[in-house]
C-alpha cells in the first residue's frame, strides 16, 4: 500500500500540475488553441526562477518573474499565430523548440541546483508541520488563490470575450470583440500559470533541469480530460476544479503504478500506463469536448 | 528418559534460535535512475553485482527495488517519495536529476548517489572530503590527476601541456579551469587554444604548435567530434596527444585512462554495502573512479615521435594495433 510520504509526494505533485492542467484548460478549452509551447515554459519557469534564488533575490519574487517568464514566451506563440498566421500548433512547437535553447541560456548550463538555498517553502517549515506534508500545504494555497482568480477572471467582461472569441470567433469579431488580442492575453495567460509551476516544481524539487519539461503537455492534457471525466465541466468553476482533481488522480494513479509490483508491472511500464490512463480518459463514455474532438477521428 | 528429552528441547530451541538469528530480515536497497541509458544501466547491473559478491544476494538477505523515471522530472520526484514512504536501508540514486530529487525529500534515509559528475555543484554535498547530512557517493568526474600521472609518466620532461576547448560548453570549461589547478601544482603550465565549432578544431591545435610539449584532450564534445583534426597536427608536429577517453584512442591518440560505467557501479556498490554495515553516508569521503583502463595505441605515438615503454604496453588493458 501507499506510505503517507508517497501519498503526500502524489498530492504535491498533483497541485502544481493543477497549474499545468489550469493553462492548458486555458488554451485547449476555453480558446481552443492547442498549444504544446507549455513543453517549454514549463522549464522556463524553474530556470528563471533558479537563477534568480541563486542571485539571492526573493524567492517569491523570482516566482513572479518566472510567471512573467512563461507569459512571454505564450505571447511568443500567439503573435506568431494572430500576426504571422502561422497555424496555431506550429507556432507552438517552433516556440517550444526555441525554448530549449533559451533556458540553457539562461541557466548557462543545464542544470542549476537549488538543495541549500531559500526557496519560498523554507518559511513553511518552521510551523512543525511534518517534512513531507509542508508543500501540500502551500501548494494548497496556490492553487485555490489561482483558482479564485481565475475564476471571477473568466466571469469578467474580459474573460467573457476571451470565452466567446474561442466559442466562435466570427461571430466575437462581429460583437466588436478583438479576438488576435484575446489570443494573445489567453495563451500569454495559460502559460504564465504553467512558468509558475515550473517555478514552484524547481523548489520543492531541488533543482531546475533543462529536460524537465519533457511530457508536461501530455500530463496535462491528461490531467484535463481524467478531471473532466469525473468531475461534469458544466460550469467554468466546475472545469477548474476538475482540473484539479483530475491532476491529483492522475499522480495518485502514477503513485500506484509504482507500487503495483503485484501486478508484475515495472519500472518500464509507466508510459505504457500513461498512454493507457490518457487512452481510457478520452474514450471514458460521457467526455465530449472540443478537447476529445481534436483527437479523435471525425466521424 | 525425561531429561534426555528435556536436553533435546533445549538444544532444538537453541538452534532454533540460532536460525533466527541467521534469518534476519533482508536488508533493503531502493535505487532510482532519472532514465533507461546503456551507461546507467551498467550502473544498477555493477551496484547489484557488487552486493552479491559482498554477501548480499537478491532474495536471500537483499531486497532490491528499483525504478527508473524514464526521462521524467515529476515521475523522479514521485519514485523519490514512494521510497522515502518505504524507508528502505539505503537509496541508490543514478544521475543527477534523480540524486536532487531524492536530496529534497530525503531526512533520515542514507543516500549514495552514483554517476553524478559534480556534486558539489549539484548542491548535493557541502564538500567531496566531508559530505555532511546523510548522503555520499561516487562522482564520474575525469580522475585528471591520474590522467597526468599517466601522461607524465610517458613524457617525464613535458613542461608546457596545451588543449584545445569549446568556451561555449560548461562542462568543458569546468574541467579546464581544474586542469589549469592541477597542472599549477605541479609546476606545469597550461596552453589553452579555444574552438567554438568543429571546423575551427584544426586552427587552435595549429596554434599550439611550438608552444606545447604534450596536448591532452578532455571530453569537451566539440573537440572530441574533431579529434582527427588534433592528432593530425600532433602527427605533423610531433606533439604527442593524449586523451580522456578511450575511444579516442582508437581514433589515433597515444592513450588514455578511462572507465567503464559497471566498474563505477561496482564502485558504488561497495559504498552501499559500507553503509549497510553501518558506516555515516555524511562522514564518507565522495570517491571517484579507482578502476581506470589503460588504453595504449603504440603506432600513434611512434607516428608522434615518441616511444612507448614495453612496460606501460604490457600493463594496458587494450592495445590499439592502428596500422591507419
Amino acid at each position: 500500500m501507499l506510505s503517507d510520504i508517497a501519498l503526500y509526494g502524489a498530492f504535491e505533485t498533483g497541485l502544481i500540475y493543477g497549474l499545468v492542467a489550469f493553462g492548458i484548460y486555458i488554451s485547449f478549452r476555453v480558446l481552443d488553441f492547442p498549444d504544446l509551447t507549455v513543453d517549454g515554459s514549463f522549464p522556463l519557469g524553474a530556470a528563471v526562477a533558479a537563477v534568480l534564488i541563486i542571485d539571492g533575490v526573493n524567492p517569491w519574487l523570482a516566482t513572479g518573474a518566472a510567471v512573467l517568464a512563461g507569459m512571454a514566451a505564450g505571447s511568443v506563440t500567439a503573435l506568431l499565430n494572430v500576426k504571422l498566421k502561422i497555424l496555431n500548433l506550429l507556432a507552438s512547437i517552433l516556440t517550444m523548440i526555441a525554448l530549449y535553447s533559451v533556458n540553457l541560456r539562461i541557466m548557462g548550463r543545464p542544470n542549476v541546483a537549488l538543495l541549500t538555498e531559500q526557496t519560498v517553502l523554507t518559511p513553511w517549515y518552521d510551523l512543525g508541520l511534518a517534512y513531507h506534508q509542508v508543500p501540500v500545504v502551500l501548494f494548497v494555497i496556490v492553487i485555490a488563490v489561482s483558482l479564485i482568480l481565475l475564476w471571477r477572471f473568466m466571469k469578467s467582461e474580459t474573460g467573457l470575450a476571451m470565452r466567446a472569441t474561442g466559442a466562435n470567433a466570427r461571430m466575437a469579431r462581429a460583437q466588436g470583440i478583438a479576438t488576435g488580442g484575446m489570443i494573445v492575453l489567453g495563451v500569454a495567460l495559460s502559460n504564465g500559470l504553467v512558468g509558475l509551476a515550473g517555478a514552484l516544481f524547481a523548489q520543492s524539487q531541488g533543482a531546475a533541469d533543462v529536460t524537465m519539461g519533457v511530457g508536461v503537455i501530455v500530463i496535462g492534457l491528461a490531467s484535463l480530460i481524467g478531471g473532466e471525466a469525473v468531475i461534469t465541466p458544466s460550469s467554468v468553476l466546475r472545469a477548474l476544479i476538475a482540473c484539479v482533481v483530475g491532476a491529483i488522480i492522475y499522480r495518485l494513479a502514477i503513485a500506484f503504478a509504482l507500487n503495483a509490483d503485484v501486478l508484475g508491472l515495472q519500472a518500464q511500464d509507466l508510459n505504457l500506463i500513461t498512454a493507457v490512463l490518457v487512452t481510457l480518459a478520452i474514450v471514458l463514455p460521457g467526455v465530449r469536448n472540443s478537447v476529445v474532438s481534436k483527437f479523435t477521428r471525425k466521424a | 528418559m525425561a531429561k534426555r528429552t528435556l536436553r533435546t528441547l533445549f538444544g532444538a530451541t537453541l538452534l532454533a534460535m540460532a536460525t533466527l538469528v541467521q534469518a534476519q530480515e533482508p536488508r533493503v536497497v531502493a535505487i532510482t535512475q532519472i532514465v533507461e541509458h546503456p551507461a546507467l544501466d551498467a550502473v544498477y547491473q555493477g551496484v547489484k553485482d557488487e552486493l552479491a559478491e559482498r554477501g548480499y544476494k537478491e532474495g536471500e538477505n537483499l531486497t532490491v527495488m528499483h525504478e527508473s523515471a524514464q526521462g521524467n522530472a515529476a515521475i523522479a520526484s514521485q519514485i523519490a517519495r514512494k521510497f522515502i514512504g518505504e524507508q528502505p536501508d539505503v537509496i541508490v540514486a543514478i544521475a543527477t536529476p534523480s540524486a536532487q530529487t531524492v536530496a529534497a525529500a530525503a531526512r533520515n534515509i542514507p543516500v549514495v548517489f552514483s554517476a553524478v559528475t559534480d556534486p558539489v555543484g549539484a548542491k548535493l554535498v557541502q564538500s567531496l572530503e566531508a559530505p555532511g547530512a546523510n548522503i555520499t557517493g561516487v562522482s564520474d568526474m575525469l580522475p585528471i590527476d591520474k590522467h597526468l600521472d599517466m601522461l607524465l609518466r610517458v613524457m617525464p620532461d613535458a613542461k608546457r601541456i596545451g588543449t584545445v576547448y569549446n568556451p561555449g560548453e560548461a562542462n568543458a570549461v569546468s574541467l579546464i579551469n581544474l586542469l589549469e589547478e592541477r597542472l599549477k601544482a605541479r609546476g606545469l603550465t597550461l596552453e589553452k587554444a579555444a574552438a567554438t565549432k568543429t571546423s575551427e578544431v584544426l586552427g587552435a591545435a595549429r596554434s599550439l604548435v611550438g608552444k606545447a610539449d604534450a596536448i591532452y584532450l578532455t571530453t569537451d564534445n566539440t573537440v572530441i567530434s574533431a579529434a582527427e583534426a588534433v592528432i593530425a597536427v600532433g602527427e605533423r608536429a610531433d606533439i604527442p596527444v593524449f586523451a580522456a577517453d578511450t575511444a579516442t584512442v582508437e581514433r589515433g591518440a597515444v592513450a588514455a585512462l578511462g572507465f567503464d560505467y559497471y566498474d563505477h557501479g561496482r564502485q558504488t556498490g561497495a559504498m552501499v554495502a559500507k553503509v549497510l554495515e553501518g558506516k555515516k553516508p555524511g562522514e564518507m569521503p565522495v570517491e571517484t573512479m579507482e578502476k581506470l583502463d589503460l588504453f595504449v595505441n603504440p603506432a600513434a605515438a611512434e607516428r608522434m615521435g615518441i616511444t612507448l615503454s614495453d612496460e606501460l604496453v604490457s600493463e594496458a588493458e587494450q592495445v590499439i594495433d592502428s596500422a591507419k
